[in-house]
């Protein structure tokens, strides 16, 4: 099971890796969605994930009587997707203004703002 | 009393929720945050006071005994750190009061202000590493939102370029955190000091390690990582790129100092060595860059890269008098450069411009000039501003170890700051006005942006000419960093 979790989450970080190097912004957040599915496999990997037996204690005593799978990783990753959802959403948003200021979602075309460049009234800017 | 350490957490929030409630009442917003950040500032006040004199508390939050629950602690860094965070959050606050716009208000700049201030404040307080991700999280959607709150194409531009290289890092961040809790079982930073010392190949501790440099080092703008700063941090209102400077890439150095005295201390296995050399490239590039550059903005962007070299340099030495060194500059970093982005907004009031060629004559606003020069100076290591004496105890400390390049090479970026310095002064100031230029001048600078600046002005003379009392608060934190046993065994107690 380890094994395959491992794997799994290996090809996703290489697949996410191919996608975020790209200069298209919208292929960059397929990347990045790819990217932090895999870090929760990953986690999720780190609670044992090999039996299916609930985490439950046993009446009268202080401990599981058998090997049980960790939930707290399993906790962790609920609030990672959490958080990585309310960013998803922003980030959404974001790329959405900036394609629709700038007119497009190549990140090369994009760097005037580091030449400091005032900005251009609407009229002159570029239709998307 | 240990419940109080919540408070400079809490406040900040509850500031923002009531602040979203007053949304379309700038007044109203306005003199919350200053009774907000005058209640931070105390807290912090108050914590400092309470850790140097009764040594390192812990906070179980909600009774669970840790490792099991989020553990706050406090020790000398972190009071410190929240303390300089309240001094920040104090001048912003003043300083917005006369530079942000109603727009910016009504688009809900103040309750982001305070959850950035809450998230930073938690990120220095938590002794939990799951905790710590989380508060990353929080301030960098405060900080992202703050970024574009203007909708212009620079802030876009740079928003998406920031977005994007900080989302990695909290990934990396992550993985890292993931495979810690895979090998120990625990995630209490504390625990994990004494868990991560047994773990059986030492080789796996070593490859997690560097996912945390990495990703700390993205946060905080190490060589070569810190492209994405000089890329967006001139775009947002002067305000929003003090705090900004001031207080988000030192989280990255606090996170840093943390995990590599706490969780990952230095043993010979390479990672000492990288982080001096990074270290030493952080300053060197920092500082050729901002040679290159002629926007005042982002001349002080690039100056924050080769000084967060020197913070990483006392890291990276690792004795007493470096960690020392490290957390004096911290403090003396944050105050002089959030101060020096405050004073580039009043020179863009006086003269019209970022840009240093279409200003110039402003020697003749001799407050100004002074104004500038203290921190400027002080930033370039003259004596005796507080700079010198930070400069000073990190290449003493390198000397001591036997360093002499990464002496010298520190020295030379003081030399080239000065050069730096000296070229915002000679164009803005020494310059006759460009004749030319047409742009609006303010004749009227409002008392709400002057006085801020005054306020860190005379902070800056303070550390300069009384270091001693802040030389030995970094000394007790460098001492208490070197040997965690206490913070351990506050925080876990008997069960270790």
């Amino acid at each position: 099971m380890e094994t395959i979790l491992a794997l799994l989450s290996g090809t996703m970080v290489a697949g996410s890796v191919f996608l975020m190097l790209s200069k298209n912004l919208v292929r960059f957040i397929f990347g990045l969605v790819l990217a932090s599915n895999a870090v929760n496999l990953l986690i999720f990997a780190a609670g044992r994930p090999d039996t299916s037996r609930p985490p439950l204690i046993p009446q009268g005593s202080l401990q599981p009587v058998a090997a049980v799978a960790n939930s707290l990783p399993q906790a962790l990753i609920l609030t990672a997707i959490v958080i990585g959802f309310a960013l998803l959403a922003f980030i959404f948003i974001l790329f959405l203004r900036a394609y629709q200021q700038l007119g497009t979602v190549d990140t090369e075309a994009m760097t005037d703002s580091e030449s400091g460049n005032q900005d251009l009234t609407p009229a002159e800017r570029p239709r998307p | 009393m240990n419940g109080l350490l919540v408070a400079p957490i809490i406040v900040p929030f509850a500031a923002a929720a009531l602040s979203l409630l007053g949304r379309r009442r700038p007044f109203f917003q306005h003199v919350l945050a200053l009774t907000v950040a005058a209640i931070h500032l105390a807290a912090g006040g108050w914590l400092l006071y309470r850790i140097h004199h009764q040594g390192i508390a812990a906070l179980h939050v909600g009774a669970w005994p840790a490792p099991f629950g989020i553990a706050l602690v406090a020790d000398h860094l972190s009071a410190l750190m929240v303390l300089i965070t309240g001094v920040v959050y104090g001048a912003v606050v003043v300083y917005s009061r006369a530079e942000i716009s109603t727009d910016d208000i009504r688009r809900g700049y103040y309750p982001l202000l305070h959850i950035l201030v809450g998230g930073i404040s938690g990120a220095f307080l938590t002794g939990d590493l799951f905790n710590l991700y989380v508060w990353f999280e929080v301030m960098m959607m405060a900080s992202f939102a703050l970024l574009v709150l203007g909708r212009t194409r620079a802030q876009l531009k740079g928003g998406v370029t920031y977005v994007v290289i900080n989302l990695f890092a909290t990934l990396l961040f992550l993985t890292g955190l993931g495979l810690v809790y895979g090998m120990t079982g625990t995630l209490n930073m504390a625990h994990l000091h004494l868990k991560l010392r047994a773990v059986a190949d030492p080789g796996q501790v070593a490859a997690v390690s560097m996912l945390f440099l990495t990703a700390f080092g993205i946060k905080s703008g190490l060589f070569p990582l810190f492209f994405w700063l000089p890329a967006s941090y001139h775009t947002p209102p002067v305000a929003v790129s003090a705090i900004f400077s001031g207080l988000l890439t030192k989280v990255g150095v606090y996170a840093l100092i943390r995990t590599f005295t706490l969780l990952f201390p230095f043993n010979d296995n390479g990672v000492q060595e990288l982080v001096l050399a990074a270290a030493a490239l952080t300053m060197i590039t920092g500082v050729l860059g901002a040679a290159a550059q002629s926007d005042i903005r982002r001349i002080l962007s690039f100056h924050i890269i080769s000084q967060v070299g020197y913070m990483v340099l006392g890291l990276g030495l690792f004795t007493p008098l470096a960690l020392a060194g490290a957390v004096f500059y911290l403090l003396h970093h944050i105050v002089v450069k959030a101060n020096l982005f405050l004073i580039s907004g009043l020179i863009r009031e006086r003269g019209g411009s970022f840009a240093l060629k279409h200003i110039g004559g402003l020697y003749a606003r001799g407050l100004l000039a002074l104004l500038f020069f203290i921190p400027a100076f002080s930033l370039a290591g003259f004596p005796p501003l507080s700079g010198f004496w930070a400069k000073m105890i990190l290449i003493r400390a390198s000397l001591d170890s036997g360093q002499f390049i990464l002496a010298g090479i520190a020295a030379a970026v003081g030399l080239l700051t000065v050069y730096s310095m000296t070229k915002i002064w000679n164009e803005a100031f020494w310059k006759p006005r460009p004749t030319t230029e047409t742009a609006i001048v303010q004749n009227h600078v409002s008392v709400w942006m002057t006085a801020p600046i005054v306020a860190l002005v005379l902070l800056t003379v303070c550390i300069g000419f009384w270091p001693e009392p802040f030389v030995q608060l970094a000394r007790t934190a460098a001492e208490e960093l070197l040997d965690p046993m206490a913070y351990v065994y506050t925080v876990v107690g008997e069960m270790r």
